[in-house]
């Protein structure tokens, strides 16, 4: 296997039509390929062969005569693993192995579709549909053979990559029954394979990416490598709607490599701040013009900005009326005759996404409103419109390149450092790399917003819930992001999964309080449940220790007394925590679950504290709940990630600002969770089949951080109420 | 600007560049290596590790003068058809997401086997501190190094 996402041809070229795409992607010929895909309204399956060059199609099967299978996967890889399943499930259905097919990444063409891997959405968003393009292929190149030795096509079967006759033995290639499969008629509702009958899906599958990236072999944004390519490194002012008023050039220009300077602007959602680029032979060249470069910023009042008075601000906002995003009851006059009342305020920070591949691109310019881009972005079809929206050029002009990612996390969703790359090549005669530093990724946001919860519940004398509030105070992410002035949409993201879980609640009132900041602020791995869940989980601890119960038995008594998904994932945490097994002295266990619209999942985390202030992890147990797994081991992957990924936010690292800059800069002091501090994590899938499935990458995040605030609270006593908290003092 | 003579992965170069340079940046653009990756840039990461002199550095921070006239060693070097212990046992446990930072890590654990070839978790830990995963392939990579010295010690 090697990795197929390097296209050598990059002359210029009207729009990407058949032909062109075909000859971009390295493939031999026409008029020998099947190609097989959706029409761009998604509804009808369609084929090309040789007659059909002109025909727009997406073409996520393509065998040629002979017998190269390539599939198309439209989800960029970040690390989640899309490289390998998202063709695994065509490849099960077209009955060919993994070994046998070469794997292609989309470039962002319309008849895609989405091609933006965010949200979980990859193997959910397109299990049925890939399928479905897989089965219909088998089914006409089984019809082909049939035709072409005149038996009934019920005497034929296809595997890895052959069709058979069954009674006399005798066989076909694909590629030899490409160009006839091509001339039949599409097939609208193939047959799916019964699920037992998988032999990729549902099996541990080793990725095809892992040999490429142990021996430094996988190809990255950032070390795609151009003919007469030059470096950019770009001066942004660290106050962010700054305006530059001027700047003195004379020490970079000195510096030897340094050939010129590109005054632009980056291009994040609707804003669009100040930027100079300094060009050099070398990377290092053009870097050490930057920190020669002096810039004069007008802040603007911005730098004014500090998030201690921010912090302030919500703190006081958390009594104001909000907007109600769901009201079940009466909650006021419930919680007010209630006989037991608590109330706590749960403050969670600003992050930055932090990827180890900093943010860059490589860009060329070909020619009146043409541009070619190399980037690492988690959506081809995003890179292409925010280009196109910010040069102003027609989008069929846009050619995108997606390489392996250094990690996304959702960064890789907003493509500003792409707009950035394409923004300078327009200037230049040359290719030209553009690699930001650590400093700038940490810097330059967008940011996971801080989101602040005020929790109120009033209980009965036997601890049963008779009113429950969950207000959050926060600013949001399209209000910063997109500069939208009307808020009111905004309550339903700022509010993530909060009304929908399956606890049983009366009076439940689920409001959102708007705050207002000019600091660009954008979806983080799991999204507001990242926050928000931390605040849910805690307080229906704080309820059951009210309630004078055990907190996993509050949960599954009190709260979930009818059947649900989350009852059940509880449950079988119960099970494999063995949390009825007494712990030895000194030690605590916590449990907290989250549902929201990426999937669910919870944990049992274990802890414990020989003085009640330091604290170590012993054992993480954790359930996901997916319907229907791909890969096992990729999901167990993306949960060790996900609670890694979750033990940092909970325990190392903040967004911070005086006066009006970030103060972290580099992982000194933003610091990530080491080898060291990682406990090992027992990740148990629940995947009974059924028409649902739950997303992979996101939902392993949210309930870790209660769960282990919920066990630091069993161990020690001690509520934690704001994250990020001090391991070594709690 | 000033001659350097380098020797990567039993190849030698001359190369005419700033001796402040990185040896990264080097390694990178100059030689054409791309296995090796940029994170930080002030040794906080580990992502840049290569072997100078059969020691793990950080070629963010190594300036290029310093290893003037001396042995690198680069994930591309550490083995002909990834047949590396740690190669090995990082495909068999399927260690890397994004894999980025993997290069660093392999580089760091060769060390760390050839000066101790039965390390300890606490061992493991020691050695592997300075080297971030983002995506959290942390308890992976432990494994995995186990599973390499018992490749290694036959």
């Amino acid at each position: 296997m090697s990795q197929n996402l390097i296209v050598k041809d990059s002359a210029p070229r009207s729009g990407l039509d058949r032909r062109h795409f075909l000859r971009l992607s390295g493939l031999s010929g026409l008029g020998l390929v099947l190609g097989l895909g959706w029409k761009s309204d998604g509804h009808e399956l369609i084929a090309s062969g040789a007659d059909a060059v002109t025909v727009k199609l997406n073409p996520y099967i393509i065998i040629e005569s002979s017998g190269t299978i390539s599939i198309m996967n439209p989800m960029p890889d970040m690390g989640q693993g899309t490289f390998q399943s998202v063709p695994a499930m065509i490849a099960e259905e077209l009955e060919v192995s993994l070994e046998q097919i070469r794997i292609l990444q989309t470039g962002g063409e319309k008849e895609f579709g989405r091609q933006t891997a965010g949200g979980s959405n990859s193997i959910r968003g397109q299990y049925q549909k890939l399928r479905t393009v897989g089965a219909a292929g088998k089914e006409m190149l089984i019809l082909a053979a049939s035709q072409r030795w005149k038996v009934p096509v019920t005497d034929c079967y296809a595997s890895e990559g052959n069709v058979y006759h069954k009674p006399s033995g005798k066989s076909f290639t694909y590629g030899d029954l490409a160009e006839a499969a091509a001339q039949l008629p599409v097939p609208q509702n193939p047959q799916l394979k019964d699920p037992k009958d998988f032999k990729i899906l549902g099996k541990n599958y080793p990725r095809p990416d892992v040999p490429l990236k142990v021996s430094g072999k996988a190809v990255y944004g950032i070390d795609v490598e151009l003919p007469g390519m030059v470096y950019a490194s770009v001066a942004h002012c660290p106050v962010f709607n700054s305006k530059l008023i001027s700047y003195d050039d004379s020490e970079t220009m000195r510096i030897k490599g340094v050939t010129k300077l590109i005054r632009f602007q980056r291009a994040l959602g609707a804003h669009k701040y100040d930027a100079i680029a300094v060009i050099g032979d070398t990377y290092w060249a053009a870097y050490q013009g930057k920190l020669a470069l002096k810039t004069n910023w007008d802040y603007e009042g911005n730098d004014s900005f500090d998030t201690e008075n921010y912090e302030q601000t919500l703190r006081d906002m958390s009594g104001n009326e909000g907007q109600v995003v769901h009201s079940d009851g009466d909650f006021e006059g419930s919680f007010q005759s209630a006989p037991v009342q608590i109330t706590a305020l749960y403050e969670l920070p600003m992050l930055s996404h932090s990827p180890m591949e900093p943010q860059n691109c490589t860009a060329q310019w070909h020619g009146k409103d043409r541009v070619e881009v190399w980037v690492s972005s988690q959506g081809a079809d995003r890179v292409k419109s925010e280009i196109a929206k910010n040069l102003d050029i027609p989008s069929d002009n846009i050619k995108v390149n997606i390489l392996f990612s250094g990690g996304g996390f959702g960064r890789r969703l907003y493509n500003d450092y792409a707009v950035e790359a394409a923004s300078i090549a327009r200037e230049m005669e040359t290719p030209v790399k553009m690699i930001w530093t650590r400093e700038e990724d940490t810097q330059l946001g967008p940011f996971r917003p801080p989101t602040f919860s005020a929790m109120k519940a009033g209980l009965a004398a036997d601890g049963k819930p008779l009113a429950f509030q969950h207000k959050v105070i926060s600013p949001s992410m399209g209000s910063t992001l997109e500069d939208k002035k009307d808020t009111s949409g905004e309550s339903s993201s700022m509010t993530e999964g909060i009304s929908t879980q399956a606890y049983e609640l009366p009076n439940m009132k689920n409001e959102y309080v708007f705050s207002q900041i000019h600091i660009p602020l954008a979806a983080w791995r799991s999204v507001t449940s990242s926050t928000v869940a931390f605040a849910h989980e805690c307080f229906i601890d704080e309820m059951a220790e009210k309630a004078g119960m055990d907190p996993l038995e509050y949960r599954l008594q009190v709260l979930l007394t009818k059947p649900s998904d989350t009852k059940r994932l509880l449950l079988k945490l119960k099970e494999v925590s063995h949390w009825e097994k007494a712990l030895p002295e000194g030690w605590g266990r916590g449990v907290a679950q989250y549902e929201f619209f990426a999937g669910l999942g919870g944990y049992v985390v274990e802890v414990s504290s020989k003085d009640k202030t330091s604290i170590h992890i012993e054992k993480v147990y954790m359930v996901i709940d997916l319907g229907t797994v791909v890969n096992p081991d990729t999901v167990a992957l993306q949960v060790e990630g996900a609670a890694t990924m979750a033990l940092t936010a909970a325990t190392k690292s903040a967004i911070t600002f005086r006066n009006g800059q970030t103060r972290q800069t580099n992982f000194h002091n933003y610091p990530l969770v080491r080898i060291n501090e990682m406990p090992e994590v027992e990740v148990h899938i629940i995947a009974e089949g059924g028409p649902k499935i739950r997303g992979v990458g996101e939902p392993g995040l949210p309930p870790f951080a209660p769960a282990l605030a919920n066990a630091i609270f069993a161990a020690t006593g001690k509520r934690i109420r704001k994250l990020p908290f001090n391991m070594n003092k709690v | 600007m000033a001659s350097i003579s380098l020797t990567v992965n039993k190849k030698k170069y001359q190369i005419d560049a700033d001796p402040e340079m990185p040896l990264l940046w080097a390694i990178r653009d100059l030689i054409g290596l791309k296995g090796t990756k940029f994170g930080c840039g002030m040794a906080q990461c580990g992502a840049c590790t290569v072997h100078l002199d059969g020691e793990a550095v950080r070629s963010c921070v190594t300036l290029l003068g310093r290893a003037d006239g001396q042995e690198i060693v680069t994930i591309e070097g550490i083995s002909d058809n990834t047949s590396h212990p740690l190669q090995k046992a990082w495909i068999e446990l399927q260690v890397p997401q994004c894999g980025y930072c993997q290069s660093g890590q392999i580089m760091s654990a060769a060390v760390l086997l050839r000066e101790n070839p039965h390390p300890t978790d606490q061992d493991i830990d020691e050695a592997m501190m300075g080297n971030l995963c983002r995506c959290g392939t942390y308890t992976r990579i432990r494994k995995a190094i186990h599973r390499a010295a018992e490749i290694m010690n036959g």
